[in-house]
């Protein structure tokens, strides 16, 4: 035997005897996600005792070194843990933009001291995090970010305002972007982490057409935040921002990645509504499957292709705008399958509004992380070599 | 999805430099067109194809063949595709050889395919839309063979192949599978009138009045010829897909170098929004296009279940984006794409023909529907 068919073996063993029955079910809404932090409420024991177990053995972050709190497998081995979780139907213990955004921000260039003390509170859920990039007078164009951070000796002080930071209401720490200088544009920007409960710092839920509030305004009045916070250098922070703007636009990348409409993959959406008697509506599904299904197959492609060190760095931004256009697609034909029945609020047949509040949501998809259009930009001058874009 | 072996990628550079130097347009397509060869592509060229192993690249070793399949099938075609060579490499070696593959069929003319003396083709539409189904050219039983009566139409290179593979009604009526069956019909058999198409290729009508053959000529089995028939023709589906991928990253190669260098307004045209907007989603769709050709690809030699479900997929969305990808093409060159001194319109019309082939956008996205089942 291999040491990685042991490994499988034990693996298997393992959460077989301890991924609770309750936590075999895939994912099926938003209120089945574990957030963790200072004030989560577990919705069940197993959904605590799962969090738990995973996390004592560093498998919240399986490829995180074993120092910071993860569990220090190999690639390989961690896609076969995510097979066999997947086979037991085992849904993942911990949602967090810790683990998906700063960590990875963390691991490349935090300091020791930092990495030590962060990375094991984001691996045990212990802190859950916000990301605070977008303000009212930047957005597409981000950089002209104008949130202050003084220098104040032993502090820095912050002053100023982010939007869209996605449950600032709910997170304990914010990772976020300011200007420590005005000198230049994009080479005056600091990534600096701060407790939310700090003084001066307040949100203010945004309620969307959609009908949810996912979304925060955060107001920052005098905030004092201690010097060692910041990650990598004072006014280098733009270069973190970007790597990290590079793994936000990974995952939502992979949201189109869902197969076609009538091929399965969201046929309980759907809720039996297709009329294939419509014929019309039946050719607009039938083209959207053929390219929801090409899509699948360059997710499949371009996952391979990174994992190789295959592909363009600026195809993240590609997969973006590809797959949030197709997932808005999706969600008009998905409405109109539905025909009135879908557009009723809260109702049954609607799923209980699912299907008219995921479509509108489904229109923030092209410009949340990035607009199509700026993604289209950065494709036009990193791979195509366009002049002047 | 897997990536590339070592050998894939080897293969593919090969092909690419052959193709590239002596599959250029100006020495074959425009060549060829000009000059007015009635075959539609050069036979020394073909020839070359041989001494590279590509004419057998889907004949299995033991006789000789490379033994490789349809995902290094498709990377020569994008090759093929982006050069807008003309050649039989598509009906013959890949689909010609499919439909005979495991018969005696394939002991008789492997070794003829293989020197590039001989080439295969498929005749299947016979009408102006592709209906595999709704064959109904005629074989009756008689004496110790067939007597075939009929006819077919957009049969590539079928004014020179030397043995048509010919999907017949021995059984059945239009619209069912069973009672079909596929005869190796020989080059002289059936009345030919060549059909010139819009890309300069060559294709026939074949009708058949009388046409008589022996029972050897079956390929397969007797009214159970549906099967072989449509792997057959998903290889070339997956295939056309594939050089429709070259014809779109060809034309949109063209198509980008004209907006780095094209001045108007003072300044190059690609520095206009508008046009990068559009050449970044085409970018983006041809990616997508090709993943799509190569998982067809690779379920096809995998036998995967879901191979005929991919190679509809991949036929439609290299179809439309090809489309998409020459019509871009034409409108950012502005008047100089209009005309035929210019090589951009030659991909408009290559795609237009690899578009139709074996089923077009629209028959294929009736195919995912219905083997999705609605």
């Amino acid at each position: 035997m291999s040491d990685l068919d042991r490994f499988r073996a034990e693996t298997r063993e393992w959460l077989e005897a301890n991924c609770p029955a309750e936590m075999r079910h895939p994912i099926r809404s938003e209120a089945d996600l574990c957030w963790g932090g200072r004030n989560w409420a577990f919705q069940s024991d197993a959904q605590k005792r799962w969090l738990e177990v995973m996390a004592d053995r560093g498998w919240t972050v399986p490829e995180w070194p074993k120092d910071y709190g993860g569990g220090g497998l190999t690639p390989v081995e961690g896609r076969v843990l995510k097979q066999e979780m997947a086979r037991i139907g085992a849904r993942s213990p911990l949602t967090s933009f810790g683990i998906s955004m700063l960590g990875p921000a963390l691991l490349k260039f935090g300091t020791e001291e930092q990495k030590r003390h962060y990375l094991p509170q984001i691996a045990r859920g212990e802190i859950r995090w916000c990301q605070g990039y977008s303000e009212p007078g930047a957005g597409s164009d981000l950089a002209g970010l104008q949130t202050k951070a003084e220098d104040k000796g032993d502090h820095w002080l912050v002053n100023g305002q982010k939007v869209w930071t996605s449950y600032a209401d709910k997170a304990d720490w914010i990772f976020c972007l300011v200007r420590t200088s005005s000198e230049s544009k994009q080479g005056g920007i600091s990534f600096l982490l701060f407790d939310m409960l700090t003084p001066g710092v307040s949100t203010k839920p945004i309620l969307l057409i959609s009908g949810s509030s996912p979304f925060c305004e955060t107001f920052f009045d005098d905030v004092k935040v201690p010097k060692g916070q910041i990650v990598g250098e004072v006014n280098r922070g733009w270069d973190v921002a970007k790597y990290l703007l590079g793994h936000e636009r990974e995952m939502i990348a992979g949201m189109g990645l869902g197969s076609g409409i009538g091929t399965g993959g969201t046929s309980n959406t759907l809720g039996g509504w297709l009329t294939p008697a419509d014929p019309m509506l039946r050719a607009d599904i039938a083209a959207f499957d053929v390219d929801a299904l090409a899509f699948a197959a360059m997710s499949e492609r371009f996952a391979a292709m990174w994992k190789a060190g295959e592909a363009h760095p600026a195809s993240p931004s590609m997969m973006k705008y590809a797959g949030t256009e197709l997932n808005k697609q999706r969600m008009e034909l998905v409405i109109a399958a539905g025909g009135s029945d879908a557009l009723e609020w809260d109702s049954e047949r609607s799923n209980n509004g699912k299907a008219p509040r995921d479509w509108l949501r489904s229109k923030g998809n092209s410009i949340e992380g990035g607009t199509s259009e700026i993604q289209l930009n950065i494709v036009a001058k990193h791979i195509l070599g366009l002049p002047g874009a | 999805m897997s990536l590339l072996t070592d050998d894939q990628k080897m293969l593919q550079e090969t092909a690419a430099s052959f193709l590239r130097e002596e599959g250029a347009i100006s020495k074959q397509l425009r060549h060829w067109r000009d000059t007015g060869c009635t075959d539609g592509y050069g036979t020394a060229l073909w020839k070359q194809f041989g001494d590279l192993g590509l004419t057998g690249i889907c004949i299995p070793e033991d006789p000789g063949g490379l033994g490789l399949g349809a995902l290094e099938s498709a990377l020569v075609l994008e090759e093929v595709g982006r050069n807008l060579t003309p050649s039989p490499f598509l009906a013959s070696a890949v689909v010609g050889t499919r439909a005979i593959e495991g018969t005696a069929h394939a002991d008789r003319w492997y070794p003829a395919i293989l020197s590039g003396e001989a080439v295969l083709t498929l005749a299947v539409d016979e009408n102006k839309r592709h209906a595999p189904l709704e064959t109904a050219l005629k074989a009756e039983r008689r004496g110790n063979g067939f007597v075939l009566n009929g006819s077919k139409q957009f049969v590539v290179h079928g004014n020179s192949a030397d043995m048509v593979v010919t999907a017949a009604r021995t059984s059945g009526s239009p619209g069912q599978a069973e009672g079909l069956t596929l005869f190796a019909i020989p080059k002289g058999s059936a009345q030919v009138e060549t059909a010139s198409l819009v890309d300069s290729s060559k294709a026939a009508r074949l009708v058949f009045e009388d046409v008589a053959v022996d029972s050897d000529a079956v390929i397969g089995e007797v009214d159970k010829g549906w099967s072989r028939l449509s792997r057959a023709l998903d290889a070339g589906r997956a295939g056309a897909a594939a050089e429709l991928v070259g014809v779109a990253a060809g034309a949109t190669a063209m198509t980008l170098d004209y907006l780095r260098q094209r001045k108007q307004f003072g300044k190059t045209i690609g520095e206009f929004q508008a046009l990068q907007h559009r050449a970044a989603h085409l970018y983006g769709e041809i990616e997508i296009a090709r993943a799509a050709a190569l998982k067809a690809a690779q379920l096809i030699d995998s036998g995967d279940e879901k191979a005929e479900l991919h190679a509809a997929v991949a036929k439609a969305k290299a179809a439309s984006v090809a489309s998409l990808a020459v019509r871009e093409g034409v409108q950012m060159h502005g008047g100089i794409g209009m005309t035929d001194e210019h090589d951009i319109g030659l991909f408009m019309k290559r795609s237009a023909v690899l578009g139709e082939l074996f089923g077009d956008v629209y028959y294929h996205r009736n195919r995912v529907a219905e083997l999705s089942g609605y």
